[in-house]
């Protein structure tokens, strides 16, 4: 597991996602459930593709313009939830949330996403961090309908 | 003489405040600006010791309420050089001021192939409202060409306008590239074609001399609190016969002098026709106070100062490798990026050492279209920024590499 602490590495993580996103690009395939999540208080606009078969997120695409937090941040969310099941991948996402406000939560498991831990000293960059995981949620609510 | 340091003492803002454990170093005037003690004071003065109605009431109360405040509309009047004070109305900002005259006067006289004329720079308050009073009438908006620098030129201008044009809607200096328009020069033209002149005066009027008669201009919106007035209040000037002209866009208590039960109205004349409802007595009031407080120092003074200031910015920026500024000519804000960092990203570090400037659009989302870059930072000076806040500013740009410094401290 990664240090808590080493905010070198938690830096690392960050600037890998944002250089070389993960999952990035958008697929032509109606099978995909889709959403734009476009922040009305910046500039961050990224179009969110899910597909789900049956209970499991089976993949997980974005595309657009977006600062490094937000890019990053959605990129390690996609490789967190791809192959979860949407039980797991809300487990997750709870996590993350409660990093965000600064609530409770379990560090174990999220994984890279530790290295937004420090959004909420930024507080006007919790938007960015949160943007793309704000998507899978939508998208898995729809998911459901 | 113009003292800086005397100046400062004046801001409480500039004495204490922290963010992100330092100082706060202000630059995003171009947003709103800091206020001195004495527009603070002359409202809790009126919220204090004489709150009342303006207009409303036969008691000496309400007697000096409106003193106080026609007393702030003649200052208005004096620092725009008006000719008179009823060209003064009080709306409450430059967005209201815009809207007032779009809906107020551009629907009312404006018919089908009629054309409004525009640039990609202007701020959404002077496009969104054009867009649709163009949609109601039949009429169109263009765009007048900007110049390959970003500014509007008066030959420009007489290329876009036809006999068709009839309103020219501009900014005097814009809100990201910070170029003056030539106001004077296109008056003149447009005036011998008939062609009504409205100028956003939002990023200019706090920043330099403005005088209406000598530009000859026909309608100034501008905001209060962009020149160390109260947020809320702000003014749109006209020529009083075009005043006479237009239509209130509200209606109500305050704004006419008789009606009967069978519609027939008697709107009182301008400005009170366009002041329906109790009006933001206070911010009238501050906007008075920091007007005077403006003059005091000269505007003329202010003008050089920031001009000096920006030069001073300027040059320092130009010898970093990994910032590219897109406006080293203007005059108003820097509008600039940090090579290879989005300007959130880059917001975000400079806010972790106490400076405020703004990432983003800018309220002007066509502009990108000019600039080739969807969104830059602006950095923008007011006559209380010093070179040693400049300096601690240029520091943070040579950082913009370990942006995520922001994150991690």
């Amino acid at each position: 597991m990664h240090s808590l602490n080493d905010p070198q590495l938690l830096r690392e993580i960050i600037m890998d996602h944002y250089e070389h996103p993960r999952n990035r690009g958008l697929v032509d395939d109606d099978s995909y459930l889709k959403i734009n999540m476009n922040s009305q208080t910046c500039i961050d606009n990224l179009d969110i593709q899910v597909k789900f078969d049956g209970d499991k997120i089976e993949d997980v695409r974005y595309d657009g313009e977006a600062c490094a937090i937000c890019t990053s941040s959605t990129s390690i969310m996609s490789e967190l939830v791809k192959g979860k099941t949407k039980q797991e991948a809300q487990k997750i996402i709870d996590n993350y949330m409660n990093m965000i406000y600064e609530k409770d939560y379990d560090p174990e498991i999220l994984e890279e996403a530790i290295a937004f831990q420090n959004t909420y000293k930024q507080a006007n960059r919790i938007k960015c961090a949160t943007l793309g995981w704000s998507g899978l949620v939508a998208l898995m609510k729809e998911s459901e309908e | 003489m113009f003292d800086v340091n005397q100046i400062r003492k004046d801001f409480p803002m500039l004495n204490g405040k922290k963010m992100q454990g330092h100082p706060l170093i202000y630059l995003d005037n171009g947003a709103t600006t800091l206020k001195p003690q004495v527009v603070i004071e002359s409202v809790c003065d009126y919220l204090t010791n004489y709150s009342g109605n303006a207009h409303r009431g036969d008691y000496d109360l309400s007697h000096e309420v409106d003193e106080h405040y026609e007393k702030s509309r003649d200052i208005v009047r004096q620092f725009i050089n008006a000719k008179r004070k009823e060209e003064i109305v009080f709306t409450s900002g430059s967005t209201d001021s815009l809207n007032m005259i779009a809906y107020g006067y551009g629907l009312t006289h404006l018919k089908a192939n009629d054309e409004i004329l525009i640039t990609v720079a202007e701020h959404a308050s002077n496009t969104l409202p054009w867009f649709d009073v163009a949609r109601l009438t039949g009429a169109s908006v263009h765009y007048i060409d900007l110049d390959e620098t970003g500014r509007l030129t008066l030959e420009n201008v007489q290329k876009a306008v036809n006999e068709n044009t009839k309103i020219i809607a501009v900014a005097e200096v814009t809100n990201v590239l910070g170029y003056q328009a030539p106001m004077k020069d296109i008056c003149q033209f447009a005036h011998e074609r008939g062609i009504v002149v409205v100028v956003d005066g939002a990023q200019s009027v706090p920043h330099q001399v403005t005088d209406v008669q000598e530009t000859d201009i026909d309608f100034l919106a501008f905001s209060g609190h962009k020149m160390c007035g109260p947020t809320g209040i702000g003014v749109m000037y006209g020529k009083y016969d075009l005043l006479k002209d237009m239509k209130p866009t509200r209606l109500g208590g305050g704004s006419n002098s008789r009606y009967n039960s069978c519609g027939v109205v008697t709107l009182k004349d301008p400005p009170y026709r366009f002041e329906a409802g109790t009006p933001h007595i206070e911010g009238a009031i501050g906007l008075g106070a920091a007007m005077q407080y403006l003059m005091k120092i000269g505007m003329n003074h202010i003008h050089e100062y920031e001009q000096e200031l920006r030069q001073y910015c300027i040059q320092k920026m130009l010898q970093l490798d990994n910032v590219e500024v897109y406006n080293p000519h203007s005059m108003g804000a820097i509008a600039f990026n940090i090579k290879g960092v989005f300007s959130q990203d880059a917001a975000s570090l400079f806010n972790s050492y106490g400076i405020a400037i703004r990432a983003g659009q800018h309220c002007a989302k066509i502009l990108d279209e000019f600039l080739k870059v969807s969104t830059t930072l602006r950095a923008s000076f007011y006559f209380y920024n010093t070179k040693e806040e400049i300096d601690a500013f240029i520091e943070v740009c040579k950082k913009g590499d370990d942006f995520l410094d922001a994150f991690f401290k």
